[in-house]
């Protein structure tokens, strides 16, 4: 936020309407590079509708998404799959979406098509076997051995995704996104449902992506435990609208957003999320 | 040892259970078997024919097949094993039955029995087996060698069949005839086994192949190796036109359009009278060459017939080996092509489409390129078995192009285990070989057929073969560690 480096991404102006339903009402805020940003709020608050917005699910009724990568991308005027193809922008979902009866490893090639496409000369070079194509295939399996290292499924690599326990398929759907190299990488709850020794183990491995591979990334999380200890940054929503941002403890104090997340007298019933700075729901 | 599931029937409500499947059998069979209407001559039109006895015969099977499998459910083995003895007996027997089928149907019937009362000994048995230490290499051996080795003994078998002492006339058209459809079902496995697009149409795309040997040659005299990748790229042209309309449906919405989309293409080749002649057809197109000598007995104005090539005496079964041959390498080529592509990047992007449309999407694969492509290479290889279909019958019609060929292409890709290529081979000889080899079944052919389907899918809901080889290793295969 202190202007040391061009943001990666700039959302600005965002608002989704779903026919009367105004999911998110004029949304602005920045993701830096080499930084964890995460987007926090209760339930319906509308943080997965920014992130449908910002991967091309949805087309916004209004607003501006800049992504800076080698040259700048308008997503909104991006097809769904050219903004992970072209802007690398990669993503991961609220509920897993792995590629089930194909196995560990595939599902880490899988990841890295278009690269493979292109180095397979669109299968020609592929199908006549040349050197080329093969090297290459080599590279991507080293990279997706690598991945297999850091999110620690080696052993288990040649078994299909759906048969991994619940917390290994949450790492592997976070590999899978970093192995298309992407520039910014949007989790969508990658906790929820995790122990709090796997929460802590995904703490690590987000630390190091963002240090490490030094990309931006998009946190959505309802597990403060996470988003307290590693975002660099924090938006707040409520109804769709930001309600407040900035350094996670200034946020934690920040009057407007316990009104949010406990609900006030006379702001009628809010919802069941835990207070800020409550453990795992 | 007793199933432990099923409950502790009394004798009286066993008899009971068996007469009341005796009962249902009774009500469906009176219509079905009770009664037929024959043809007595244009005058008096149709009568009824009665076929009480075979009803009766058909009832007291069914309600002692069901009360001995009763009896073997609760573990009274030897009483079931009795019963199932004494029915083969029956049907083995010189006893006079009305129909020589209700003797197969009495000792089949039999036959199940024994072996339902008998399978939990066998079942124990073998588990018991699988536990010693040689029982378990045995069994090893035995997974690896239904992997691997099957494949190679069918393709071996498959090579030598000619020249073996069944290649008669019969068997060599059964041959062609199943490696047509092993060709076309490893076909529509790239579109519904790998890309899981469910296409209903399929026949259409062998029908474009066969239009356009049919036409090229007889209207402008190529050559069967000139026309073959031609008929490729038109069937594959039209897989792209079918592809665009339908790039945002999926399931059955999919099925619907391309069940369509045959019949669209049908209907065309019966109604555009000037270009394909319409219903009756293209006759007289001319078969393949071999080095561009023909399979005749004399050979046309300056040409040259295979057997004056070889200087041997001309036998009309030569040609038929040499379509056997063609087919065979058809086949094998759509195979190999398969393999291929599925462990290159489009294929495993097919199979990431079949998974989750969405998250490829996310990777930032292009849906529309992948699904084009995979309809594509599905279509050109049912062109190229039409116009081989084409080459082979000499006459082609818009009756060879119907919804039931589609049908029983994808029953072939469905019963075989999606994405199976051995279980495409294993489903074409069990859906194509054995209607044709019991043909003497006569009408109950199509029973015993639909008996085999609802069996498979019974006993193996995904398939044959629903295994999944991954297409690519980080370990290889040390430890058999899938199951």
């Amino acid at each position: 936020m202190n202007g040391q480096a061009a943001p990666l991404i700039e959302v600005e102006h965002l608002t989704m309407r779903f026919g009367g339903l105004v999911a998110i009402d004029d949304v602005s805020f920045i993701g830096l590079p080499h930084a964890i940003t995460a987007i926090i709020g209760p339930n319906g608050a509308g943080k997965t509708t920014v992130f449908n917005c910002i991967t091309g699910f949805y087309k916004p009724t209004v607003g501006r998404l800049l992504m800076r990568g080698d040259r700048e991308y308008l997503l909104e005027r991006m097809l769904g799959h050219e903004i992970g193809q072209r802007a690398r922008v990669a993503r991961t979902f609220q509920n897993i979406r792995l590629f089930p009866a194909m196995s560990v490893l595939e599902n880490l090639l899988v990841a890295q098509h278009n690269k493979l496409m292109v180095a397979s000369g669109y299968s020609v070079f592929g199908l006549l076997g040349l050197r080329r194509y093969r090297d290459s295939e080599a590279a991507a399996i080293a990279l997706a051995r690598s991945w297999l290292e850091r999110i620690d499924l080696v052993a288990a690599a040649d078994r299909p995704a759906g048969q991994l326990p619940y917390g290994a398929q949450r790492r592997l759907e976070i590999a899978r996104a970093m192995c298309t190299e992407p520039r910014l990488l949007c989790l969508d709850e990658p906790a929820a449902g995790l122990n709090p020794r796997e929460s802590s183990e995904l703490n690590q491995l987000l630390v190091s992506i963002r240090d490490r591979d030094g990309i931006g990334v998009l946190l959505i999380e309802h597990d403060m435990s996470v988003v307290m200890n590693i975002s660099d940054h924090v938006v707040v929503l409520d109804y769709g609208r930001k309600i407040a941002e900035g350094a996670p403890a200034a946020v934690q104090r920040d009057p407007a957003v316990i009104r949010a997340y406990l609900g006030t007298d006379d702001t009628g019933p809010s919802d069941s999320s835990p207070p800020l700075g409550g453990e795992a729901r | 040892m007793r199933d432990p599931r099923l409950p502790n029937m009394p004798g009286t409500s066993m008899l009971k259970d068996a007469a009341l499947t005796a009962l249902v059998a009774a009500a469906l069979g009176i219509f079905i078997v009770g009664f037929r209407t024959v043809d007595v001559g244009s005058r008096t039109g149709l009568a009824f024919d009665y076929h009480f006895a075979d009803l009766g015969v058909a009832i007291v099977v069914i309600f002692l097949g069901r009360l001995g499998l009763s009896l073997a459910a609760m573990g009274l083995r030897w009483p079931a094993i009795a019963l199932g003895v004494a029915m083969i007996a029956a049907g083995a027997s010189p006893m006079k039955l009305p129909s020589g089928f209700l003797h197969w149907f009495v000792a089949l019937g039999g036959v199940l029995l024994v072996i339902r009362a008998v399978w939990p000994w066998a079942d124990q048995a073998i588990h018991a087996a699988a536990r010693t230490p040689t029982g378990r290499v045995v069994d090893k051996i035995g997974t690896e060698w239904v992997g691997r080795g099957l494949g190679w003994v069918l393709l071996g078998l498959a090579v030598v069949m000619p020249f073996t002492p069944f290649a008669d006339q019969k068997t060599m058209d059964l041959g062609v005839l199943i490696l047509t459809y092993v060709m076309l079902g490893w076909g529509l496995n790239i579109v519904v086994g790998l890309a899981g697009l469910l296409d209903l149409g399929y026949v259409a795309f062998y029908a474009v192949g066969a239009y356009a040997y049919a036409l090229l040659s007889t209207q402008h005299g190529l050559g069967f190796w000139a026309v073959l990748p031609l008929a490729g790229m038109f069937a594959a042209t039209f897989g792209i036109l079918l592809g665009f309309p339908v790039l945002r449906l999926r399931g059955d919405y999919l099925a619907i359009v391309t069940l369509g989309f045959g019949e669209i293409i049908r209907l065309v080749i019966i109604n555009w009278y000037d270009f394909t002649n319409g219903p009756a057809g293209i006759g007289s197109i001319p078969g393949p060459t071999l080095f561009g000598a023909v399979f005749a007995e004399t050979a046309p104005a300056g040409g040259q017939t295979v057997s004056e090539m070889l200087g041997i005496p001309f036998h009309g079964i030569h040609r038929l080996i040499f379509l056997y041959y063609i087919i065979l390498l058809l086949a094998l080529v759509t195979n190999i092509f398969t393999q291929r592509m599925r462990r290159l990047p489009v294929g495993r992007a097919w199979e990431a489409l079949r998974e989750d449309e969405t998250a490829c999407k996310a990777l930032g694969i292009n849906p529309t390129n992948t699904k084009l492509t995979a309809f594509a290479v599905g279509a050109m290889f049912a062109g190229f078995a039409g116009s081989f279909f084409a080459a082979k019958q000499r006459f082609i019609s818009p009756e060879s192009f119907t919804f039931i060929e589609s049908a029983i292409i994808l029953s072939i890709v469905v019963l075989g285990g999606m994405g199976s290529q051995i279980g495409v081979v294993l489903a074409a000889v069990l859906l194509i070989g054995l209607p044709e080899w019991f043909r003497e079944l006569g009408n109950y052919r199509m029973l015993a057929f639909g008996l085999a389907m609802v069996l498979i899918m019974v006993y193996r809901p995904r398939g044959l073969i629903g295994h999944r080889e991954p297409s690519i290793r980080l370990h290889p295969v040390a430890s058999g560690g899938s199951g």
